[in-house]
């Protein structure tokens, strides 16, 4: 099947790619071996943020190249990697509260509340509201707004008030893992369990079975999902 | 969105919708009879891709010379390495270190943390970046038997079932066991699971499973779990070093025949390095982009199996790498997103695999394996449905997931599938998506024991690098528990072995001298055959064709 080609530019220079592409595939595609700006392909790990412009368009989108499909006329500009500043920490000595913040991201008070993170975030989160969580103090709600984060680091290039809001969420999100979500009372139980050898005896029996009576056993046992 | 010739399809999907609704709200998962031992056997070997005639060739070099093993990865180990052994000075020191961890996933990164806990200065040498790996892309779990009407013996039988009884007993035993202990691990660095108001787990069933036993934080389990560690690692610079965009390409022994360091290669400014240390941690992961038996992959941009040839150049023996595991759920439209993860989380939440014409053929938690064969036979059976670029697929039936759990839950449990489709004008609440099986996982690997030693001192191998965990399946939402537990394993012993005192003899790459002399004997491996492969090869031939460059990356010709 003979596939429509269009013109984009690539780093400004012209190449034409099949329609359908995405910027990372047209990049491929154009003969460029890619080492850094590319990760997981899939959109999960925030490596291959890129920033582009459509044909005859003012505004200056932002996007992930695995995700985003190439136009006739786009102009493609890689961001490989974002410089940020980011605190080092001991998890273990921090509190989860706005003065943990003040401490290590004194920037993130900064915000102008100009939204333009939320705008640029390809995960479409709503980066601006977690900031303002972090500085009302509300770490749950931090974390779980940016849950979905990963740090391709637009957010932080676009903001004039030079927060870098991936590692504001990563602390939030860990403090919120560590103190302020439930402990699960099972798992407690379970470990204990575990550690007063409740179990050996059986995992030993299994273990000394033979092949034939470890498969009548698999395929007898009693299946208990919902 | 979908042509109109697929809406026809959908439609008809939509309309059995309504009865197998009321068949899961009768039978709960169970909407299709499990298959029996001879059922799962019979359809593995018509139908799965490792049992087609030329999945497999014979190896005729190094530790496992004479065995079956999948091709493309026959092809890897004989293959000449990068660079010839003559040109190192190994006297030249460039970077001393106590233990070096090939490799920043979550196994590699779980393995520096442990070490650096005893007080060890760690050397992560990575391809690309920290975190750059599958661990970051897995979706949908990670399993522990923490659940009251669960146990680690339970847990130990649902694995061994799943992987044919080819599993290593003591591997499975250390993977079970260490399994609830290691949420807890992962919930103290920070990481947040899926819970209910009280604290207690928000557990599902996977494949193969005989209880709700994966934890999941959405379907962002592997980026929630991996960033945490990353994050650890960063906060420990005082003892944990990292050089990213540097893969290793060779290992270094000592005269004893102890590994002893490794050859390390800049991408970037295209330097070698002497790597010297007491112990080394193979984590590199999988090797979906050698996109064996050209199926498409999952797998991250990285991953080539590096750390197989690695291992096995210095004598390590590899186990169970005649098998290989395509995901049943894979997706095959639109084009851009082919061969991407469709978590199996979908199938827990109740989503249902369905033909062309709406018909359930399967019960939908079954092992990979058997899931994956049972799709290729419904296609092969003339009942899939086939895309505008040519490929072949079946339907899961996403739109179920709200019925049975309510709306909203697509959105909040799977917010990375929903946000998928969205961005290619696909609305997963309401319409099916169009799946096919595709290359996954690495079920095999480098032989480790509970220590996660290789038999070669010095050597350590932790997550999908490692073989006999998973004998000769995976279960899904194993792979997140095994990449912490045996990674913090080698972190651990690692460690015990550089306390308890290492004396490294001269440093020397005969190994590797010795293998070119095996690979010439062979006769006909072309030298311009080479690994590790380092990254996969996507240029064009058009392009190729104009470019005199002598050896690319990714080279397996």
């Amino acid at each position: 099947m003979e596939r429509k080609m269009i013109g984009v530019y690539i780093l400004g220079e012209y190449f034409k790619v099949p329609e359908g592409s995405t910027i990372l595939t047209a990049l491929e595609y154009a003969g460029f071996q890619l080492k850094r700006g590319v990760g997981c392909r899939e959109g999960f790990c925030g490596a291959c943020a890129t920033l582009y412009r459509e044909k005859g368009e003012y505004k200056l989108r932002g996007g992930l190249a695995c995700q985003t499909v190439v136009t006739e006329g786009m102009t493609i500009a890689r961001i490989p990697f974002v410089p940020a500043e980011r605190a080092n920490y001991d998890i273990n000595k921090l509190k989860p509260d706005v003065n943990t913040f003040a401490e290590l991201y004194p920037s993130v008070f900064r915000c102008v509340s100009c939204n333009t993170c939320t705008k640029i975030c390809p995960q479409e989160i709503n980066v601006m509201d977690y900031i303002q969580d972090v500085i009302r103090g509300d770490i749950a709600s931090a974390a779980i707004t940016s849950f979905d984060c990963i740090r391709c680091g637009l957010c932080a290039l676009r903001c004039p008030a030079e927060i870098v809001q991936f590692n504001i969420a990563i602390l939030a999100q860990r403090l919120y893992g560590k103190y302020l979500a439930p402990r699960s009372p099972e798992l407690e139980e379970r470990i204990k369990e575990i550690e007063e050898g409740k179990f050996d005896a059986e995992i030993k029996r299994l273990k000394g079975l033979c092949r034939e009576e470890l498969v009548r056993e698999y395929y007898a046992r009693e299946i208990e999902i919902s | 969105m979908y042509p109109d010739y697929m809406k026809e399809s959908i439609a008809k999907v939509e309309k059995t919708r309504e009865r197998r609704y009321r068949l899961a709200l009768e039978h709960g998962k169970e909407v299709f009879k499990p298959m029996t031992e001879e059922e799962r056997e019979g359809i593995l070997e018509r139908y799965h891709p490792d049992y087609q005639s030329d999945a497999r060739k014979r190896v005729r070099i190094g530790p496992n010379k004479g065995e079956l093993i999948t091709d493309r990865v026959v092809d890897l180990l004989e293959s000449y390495p990068r660079d010839n052994p003559d040109q190192f000075d190994l006297n030249d020191v460039d970077f001393d270190t106590e233990i070096l961890i090939i490799g920043a996933g979550s196994a590699g990164l779980s393995a520096a943390i442990e070490a650096s806990e005893r007080g060890l200065n760690v050397l992560i040498a990575t391809k690309l970046r920290l975190g750059d790996a599958n661990s970051m892309m897995a979706q949908g779990g990670i399993q522990a038997a923490t659940q009251r009407n669960d146990s680690p013996a339970i847990h130990y039988l649902d694995v061994i079932g799943g992987g044919h009884f080819d599993n290593k007993p003591d591997l499975v035993e250390a993977l079970v066991m260490d399994a609830p202990k290691s949420i807890r691990w992962l919930e103290e660095l920070g990481v947040m699971f899926d819970k209910n108001p009280d604290g207690s787990m928000i557990v599902k069933p996977g494949g193969g499973t005989s209880r709700n036993r994966l934890h999941s934080a959405k379907d962002y389990t592997g980026a929630a779990i991996c960033r945490t560690l990353r994050d650890e690692v960063y906060n420990r610079s005082d003892r944990i070093s990292y050089i990213e965009y540097s893969p290793v390409t060779e290992l270094i022994t000592d005269d004893r025949g102890q590994v002893a360091g490794a050859v390390i290669y800049h991408l970037e400014t295209k330097e070698y390095s002497i790597v010297r240390a007491k112990a080394v941690i193979i984590a590199t992961g999988g090797f979906g982009r050698l996109h064996i038996r050209n199926f498409a992959t999952t797998n991250h941009y990285g991953a080539t199996a590096d750390g197989l040839v690695l291992a096995y150049r210095v004598g390590a023996n590899l186990l169970y790498m005649d098998s290989v595991q395509y995901h049943p759920t894979g997706a095959v439209f639109p084009e851009q997103v082919v061969g991407f993860l469709c978590t199996e989380k979908l199938r827990g939440l109740g989503a249902q695999p369905v033909n062309k014409n709406g018909e359930l053929f399967v019960y939908p938690l079954e092992p990979r394996d058997v899931e994956a064969a049972s799709i290729i036979r419904e296609c092969e059976r003339g009942h899939g449905i086939t895309t505008p670029s040519g490929l072949k697929g079946v339907w899961l039936d996403t739109p179920l997931i709200e019925m049975l759990n309510g709306e909203g839950t697509i959105e909040n449990a799977l917010p990375a599938m929903f946000r998928q489709f969205k961005r290619f004008d696909i609305d997963i609440r309401r319409y099916p998506i169009l799946i096919y099986p595709t290359l996954h996982y690495q079920n095999g690997g480098i032989e480790i024991n509970a220590r996660a030693e290789t038999k070669i001192p010095g050597l350590y191998v932790a997550g999908e690098a490692s073989g006999g965990v998973h004998g000769r399946n995976r279960l899904m939402g194993n792979s997140q528990l095994d990449i912490v537990v045996f990674g913090r394993r080698a972190g651990i012993n690692a460690s015990e072995r550089v306390l308890g005192g290492v004396k490294l003899g001269m440093l020397t790459m005969e190994h590797v001298r010795n293998y070119m002399r095996e690979l010439d004997q062979l006769g006909d491996v072309p030298r311009s055959r080479i690994a590790p492969m380092i990254l996969p090869d996507y240029i064009p031939d058009h392009v190729k064709a104009k470019q005199l460059t002598l050896n690319y990356f990714g080279t397996l010709t």
